[in-house]
């Protein structure tokens, strides 16, 4: 009759145990650090001056007023407008005709998602050599049909275009090889009995069978997609500097600029937490209000 | 039954009683392609090196309906794929309505189709489910666009038509409650018939239905079974039903279409199937209990001799034949073959006896109150226009009375 209570106590304090590296690692790795941060974004910490002082939500304030704030914002936005949409399409067009193909299965699938595995830095200089105004490939092309190609990357009109070209192409492979496996998982059976149900094009059996069932992986790869393009930075940091003129400065990289030239580590929180902000309403978005619509059961 | 003339061959491949005006078991009352209905001549199909369909062909007339009985992995569902349109066959050619289909887009050949699996559309109603292939033949791609569609020219009207189809399809089977529930909400019964009524709710040229009560429970599946004859009669379509449940084909179809290793032994009424099957795989597929096989010698005159012993049977062919005698065929007889028993089940209205003679198994079926202790031997005699005689290839061989029936 005793032995009962104490036994369950004893059991979770084993239980307790086992998780405790776990929570150790969590709390170490995760927690205290997003903490800090969140906590750094009310102070006006900047490296060398010491102590910070509670300054509240003025770092906010500071970004709204911030030109340099709304451009980067305002970039980030169109980028994303940019990549997510084509990459996302590009992804499941490239899916579907591999999934429809008979012959060079793998190696299409290979060669869409070299990006992937490639390392972004490492490509951007083949793009700084592929996009050159003057040797560039691309532009002797162009000039051999009569063109005057611009300078890609050193022209504020078309750097974010030119970004969002080689975000396209390091995103569409990645989200084609999530659609191959969202494909994987409709039985056939369903696509034949469209066509014996009279779905006669290929388009119209992909609006009645693929493309509702395709709906979870759509959603996640919309998810993935956005989170991925809001967080660039490599190519920008690799390829413009956000520049010219602030013209490809996007919120990762003018977060890293005030945080670690100008060593404003509050205000570069600050940014930090509306960059988490955007993130976990995608999220929340996706787990939350989308989710329920696309699943059958 | 007992005058047979000793002469006359009573039964076998070609001729005998039990086959009616079907004289040749193979024979197709509609063979006639022209006339409609549905026809597989001479397919052929290897998959990976490996012969699926070899020369099969086989006609379902207007209004027939076939079962096509095999077991599994003999290539039923590879036969209704290729008649689908959905596989092609490497050879032969398909007719559906008199028509010749073999080319044609599976949304073009006009037939309906119940997969094993279902197949339902998982995302949509039952009524949209229902509703598919007419949305698909009489709305246009514009019509059917999701909010915009409803605005198209003509879209109202061809919806409610669409609408009042669906109703009139779903009430005779039993789903017009469920029509707003999704597939995923479903019993599997709920699910078959939805699966049925698709098929059904536009005038298919052909009715394909793969194994459909396959997934179901023994109950349901012998009131389904009534369900889909009468739904047949209603629509009136050229039917094959594939299954690999004898009974199902024994009980539900106008003839039976036997299969086994991609080849059709057999095209007959289920009579000509029972009685007079073409050969031993034929003979051993169908009947439950499975029939009995016993070996038998043919000797110098043609006289079968079986356990030593000899039997009223005579035969044109000579040396070692399998005599076939179903378990309701064994009667007593002091004169007969001795068996032992070896075990007995009663069933109520029957009992099955397990009994050896001369070391192979064989079952009699007998009246409940037959009363039997095991290690007793028993003298079986049978019914001799009832049994049958197979070639040592396994083909059916002539079967003569040698004298008239004794005692
Ligand atoms: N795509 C395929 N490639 C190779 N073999 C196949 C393929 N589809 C079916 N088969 C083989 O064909 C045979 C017949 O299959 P199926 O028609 O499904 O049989 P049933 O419906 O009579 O059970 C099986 O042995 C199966 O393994
Ligand atoms: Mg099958």
């Amino acid at each position: 009759m005793e032995a009962a209570p104490k036994r369950r106590r004893g059991e979770a304090v084993g239980a307790w145990l086992l998780t405790l590296p776990a929570v150790i690692s969590f709390t170490v790795l995760l927690l205290l650090p997003t903490l800090a941060a969140v906590a750094m974004a009310f102070t006006d910490f900047e490296l060398g001056v010491w102590p910070p002082a509670w300054i509240g939500l003025e770092n906010f304030s500071e970004l709204l007023a911030d030109r340099g704030f709304r451009q980067s914002f305002a970039n980030t936005v169109i980028y994303v407008g940019l990549v997510a949409p084509v990459s996302v399409g590009l992804g499941l067009a490239f899916a579907l005709l591999i999934e429809a193909g008979t012959r060079g299965r793998a190696f299409f699938r290979a060669v869409f998602f070299l990006p992937v595995v490639s390392l972004t830095v490492a490509m951007a200089s083949a793009w700084q050599y592929l996009l050159h105004p003057t040797i560039g490939p691309l532009n002797s092309l162009l000039r051999s049909l009569g063109i005057a190609g611009p300078a890609w990357l050193s022209s504020s009109d078309t750097v974010l275009v030119s970004l969002a070209a080689i975000g396209v192409w390091e995103n569409a492979g990645f989200n084609m090889v999530l659609f191959m496996a969202g494909l994987t998982a409709i039985p056939r059976e369903l696509r034949e009995a469209a066509s014996v149900d009279g779905a006669r094009s290929a388009w119209s059996r992909f609006r009645l069978v693929t493309w509702p069932l395709l709906g979870p992986t759509t959603l996640f790869v919309v998810t993935i997609t956005l989170i991925r393009s809001i967080r660039v930075f490599d190519t920008v940091a690799v390829l413009t500097r956000g520049g010219p003129n602030r013209a490809s400065e996007t919120l990762l990289y003018t977060m890293y600029t005030e945080g670690f030239t100008f060593l404003r580590l509050g205000y570069s929180a600050a940014i930090t937490l509306v960059f988490l902000a955007i993130v976990l309403l995608l999220m929340l978005l996706q787990t939350r209000v989308l989710d329920k619509r696309v699943h059958y059961g | 039954m007992n005058a047979a003339p000793a002469s006359g061959p009573h039964s076998g491949p070609d001729s005998g009683p039990d086959s009616g005006p079907n004289s040749d078991p193979n024979s197709d009352p509609g063979s006639d392609p022209d006339s409609g209905g549905l026809s597989v001549e001479r397919a052929q199909l290897a998959l990976g090196g490996q012969p699926i369909l070899r020369d099969v062909s086989l006609h379902v007339a207007q209004g027939e309906f076939v079962a096509l009985l095999g077991p599994s992995g003999c290539g039923k569902t590879t036969l209704m794929r290729v008649i689908a349109g959905i596989q092609s066959a490497d050879s032969g050619r398909v007719r559906i309505g008199g028509r010749d289909v073999t080319a044609a887009h599976p949304a073009r050949r006009n037939v309906a189709m119940v997969f094993q699996s279902y197949a339902l559309y998982p995302h949509l109603t039952v009524a949209q489910n229902i509703a598919v292939p007419l949305t698909m033949t009489r709305l246009n791609g514009w019509q059917r666009m999701p909010v915009l569609g409803g605005m198209m020219p003509g879209s109202r009207a061809a919806r409610a038509a669409i609408q009042a189809d669906v109703a009139r399809t779903a009430g005779p089977l039993g789903l017009s409650h469920l029509l707003d529930r999704k597939p995923g909400q479903l019993s599997g019964g709920q699910r078959q018939r939805v699966a049925l009524a698709r098929a059904v709710i536009r005038a298919p040229g052909a009715f394909l239905m793969d194994e459909p009560l396959s997934n179901l429970d023994a109950a349901l599946r012998v009131t389904t079974r009534r369900e889909i004859v009468e739904v047949h009669r209603r629509v009136g379509a050229a039917t094959l039903y594939v299954t690999h449940d004898q009974s199902e084909a024994l009980t539900m179809a106008d003839r039976i279409a036997v299969m086994q290793a991609g080849e059709i032994l057999q095209i007959a009424t289920p009579e000509v199937i029972y009685r007079d099957p073409v050969n031993l795989d034929v003979a051993s597929f169908i009947g439950s209990p499975r029939i009995n096989l016993l070996e038998a010698m043919a000797g110098e005159s043609g006289e079968v001799r079986a356990a030593g012993q000899p039997t009223p049977l005579r035969t044109p062919a000579r040396g070692p034949v399998t005599l076939a005698v179903r378990p309701e065929d064994w009667v007593l007889d002091p004169d007969g073959l001795p068996a032992r028993v070896e075990h007995a089940e009663f069933l109520g209205d029957h009992m099955l006896v397990h009994l050896r003679i001369a070391g192979a198994p064989v079952i009699l079926r007998a009246e409940a109150g037959l009363r039997v202790t095991v290690g007793e031997t028993l003298h079986l005699g049978f019914a001799p226009e009832r049994a049958l005689l197979f070639g040592a290839d396994g083909r059916r061989v002539a079967a003569e009375i040698r004298e008239p029936a004794r005692a």
